[in-house]
């Protein structure tokens, strides 16, 4: 028997007002995979995500989330996925300790002190973790995120820019961090990056969104073969400014 | 950072290898779970600690309501020194006055909880979290009673002390005044708040200012039969009217109006279902529209 997708989008459409963010996309995502999802602005990768996590419901089409339905089935599979981005804030006045706390409570986790001593440990939080959130600087609050994140031991791992604003060796700190849970818990990872080098390094398929429509997806060793480039970026770049392959040739 | 320029350490999923994001039993997983204590104290001890964190909400919480009842403690003794009727009904205003706090804070207390999480800008990680939207409701309406608690005791204490009115005096009364306008303040409250996560903190100032409307309507210092004929029925609408009608019967008539205050419990059913009704219609909407992914101006 098939294993189930980690997520599965069929034709999915979602409108605002009159304006189409996402206009008809499918894919799959097997289980244990990391991809990355690149685009321009409003290309609809926020969108794309946010449906997945049920914050938006679709115009038309179907989103499902190991298994579930989305958002009608939410509840089901929502303690089995996180998210993480640095445009969604932790509250700041709580310590790390205690935002970890309530959020461990909402996800349900067992042994929760002890999850979070070991959370700090592996994310080099441990002697932060009675300071306010708001008083650690970007790559802290990065990792408290993160810890928050990985709070439940999530099978599905839903990254917006993880490393957005990060210096290159706290970025590349983080990406060590995801690489290594991917393998110890054979999670899925969808992350949306305009870090091409990121894209390179931690993504097996890339999926590149353009004005609501996928435009091309891939590995990344195929796709710079395709386009005849040395890095994503230009591939990237190829995309955005319409010197790419034909949409339907590229599918 | 010490280990920074080392290879990270897995986060590894759980201690001992297990999987941890199977909920536990008290957590209340899955489609059928339904409702979660162990989710609803979560947030009850996010907003405890966000209070204890910061002195100037505590002193936020008893200020206006010392100031208000001063002032109108300090009228309603020149009242009473020039007017028979008002010596006679002693601690009408007063106790108005105490009642309308439970009212407006109440329904701001509520609202205040919601709207820290907008400006935290953390409501996207809880409405991507297991929480439910009744769990999240419970755990405001138990913080508003926090909040009133931490704002109103040390208030109707002074007004003991200045004033001699003891509104525990009231007895079963006080319990069924409360209910009532707590009933009512929280129906407000999850309406408020369903606006603010469909229209972002651009309605934020309702929060604020609708409690307002019923002042004139609810007839708080004055009886319904002071309002034109025409706008008596508006205000027989209002639970809160209820309350203060009764209250002005207990203190003038030395009457408890139990039929009064069936009637406010009858229309707060009504009001809070309408409230909750109104706030997932309202969420449903804020999906739609994309209004959670920007839940800001």
């Amino acid at each position: 028997m098939p294993a189930v997708p980690a997520i599965a989008v069929e034709r999915l459409v979602k409108i605002y007002n009159t304006i189409p963010a996402v206009d008809g996309i499918s894919f799959t995502l097997v289980p244990g995979s990391i991809t990355g999802l690149l685009g321009g602005n409003g290309a609809g990768k926020t969108t794309t995500i946010a449906t997945i996590m049920g914050l938006t419901t679709p115009t038309s089409g179907r989103v499902t989330v190991l298994g579930a339905e989305m958002p009608r089935q939410r509840y089901r599979v929502l303690h089995r996925m996180n998210f993480e981005s640095p445009y969604v804030a932790m509250p700041m006045r709580l310590t790390i300790r205690q935002n970890l706390t309530v959020f461990g409570m909402l996800y349900g986790v067992p042994d929760l002190a002890h999850r979070i001593e070991q959370l700090g440990q592996q994310l080099d939080l441990t002697e932060l973790l009675d300071r306010p959130t708001g008083r650690l600087s970007d790559g802290q609050k990065t990792r408290v995120s993160l810890a928050k994140a990985l709070i439940n031991a999530p099978e599905l791992l839903l990254l917006d820019e993880p490393t957005a604003s990060l210096d290159p060796d706290t970025a590349d700190w983080v990406r060590g961090c995801l690489e290594t849970y991917r393998r110890e818990r054979d999670a899925t990872m969808l992350i949306a990056s305009h870090n091409m080098a990121e894209v390179e390094r931690l993504c097996e398929r890339v999926i590149i969104m353009k004005r609501g429509h996928i435009e091309d997806d891939d590995t990344p060793a195929k796709l710079l073969a395709r386009y005849g480039r040395r890095t994503l970026e230009e591939v990237f770049l190829d995309v955005a400014r319409g010197r790419g392959i034909p949409r339907e040739a590229a599918q | 950072m010490t280990a920074r320029s080392e290879a990270p350490s897995p986060p590894s999923p759980a201690s001992g290898g297990g999987k941890i994001n199977e909920p536990s039993p008290a957590c209340g997983g899955g489609e059928g779970g339904g409702f979660s204590p162990r989710r609803a104290a979560a947030m009850m001890l996010r907003y405890w600690y966000l209070l204890r964190s910061s002195w100037p909400r505590l002193v936020d919480l008893v200020y206006w309501p010392t100031v208000q009842m001063i002032t109108w403690g300090f009228l309603q003794y020149y009242i009473m020194q020039n007017a028979g009727f008002f010596a006679r009904a002693g601690g009408t205003f007063i106790g108005a006055v105490l009642l309308w706090d439970i009212l407006f804070r109440g329904q701001l207390g509520f609202s205040i909880s919601f709207m820290e999480e907008m400006w935290a800008r953390n409501i996207a990680n809880l409405m991507m979290s297991p929480l439910r939207p009744i769990e999240f409701i419970t755990a405001l309406m138990v913080m508003s009673i926090v909040r009133l608690s931490i704002g109103l005791v040390p208030v109707t204490l002074l007004a003991l002390a200045f004033f001699g009115f003891n509104l525990y005096g009231l007895g079963f009364a006080l319990v069924a005044f409360f209910i009532n306008l707590m009933l009512t303040s929280w129906a407000v409250g999850i309406f408020v708040s369903g606006l603010v996560l469909r229209n972002g903190l651009g309605a934020e100032n309702l929060a604020w200012s609708i409690m307002f409307l019923f002042m004139p309507l609810t007839c708080v210092y004055y009886p319904v039969t002071t309002l034109p004929v025409w706008l008596q029925p508006v205000a027989w609408a209002l639970p809160p009217t209820y309350v203060f009608e009764g209250l002005r019967a207990l203190l003038i008539q030395k009457v408890f109006r139990a039929d009064l205050m069936l009637d406010a419990l009858a229309l707060n059913v009504l009001f809070f279902a309408a409230g909750v009704f109104a706030f997932v219609k309202l969420l449903q909407s804020a999906r739609r529209h994309g209004s959670l992914i920007q839940a800001g101006e």
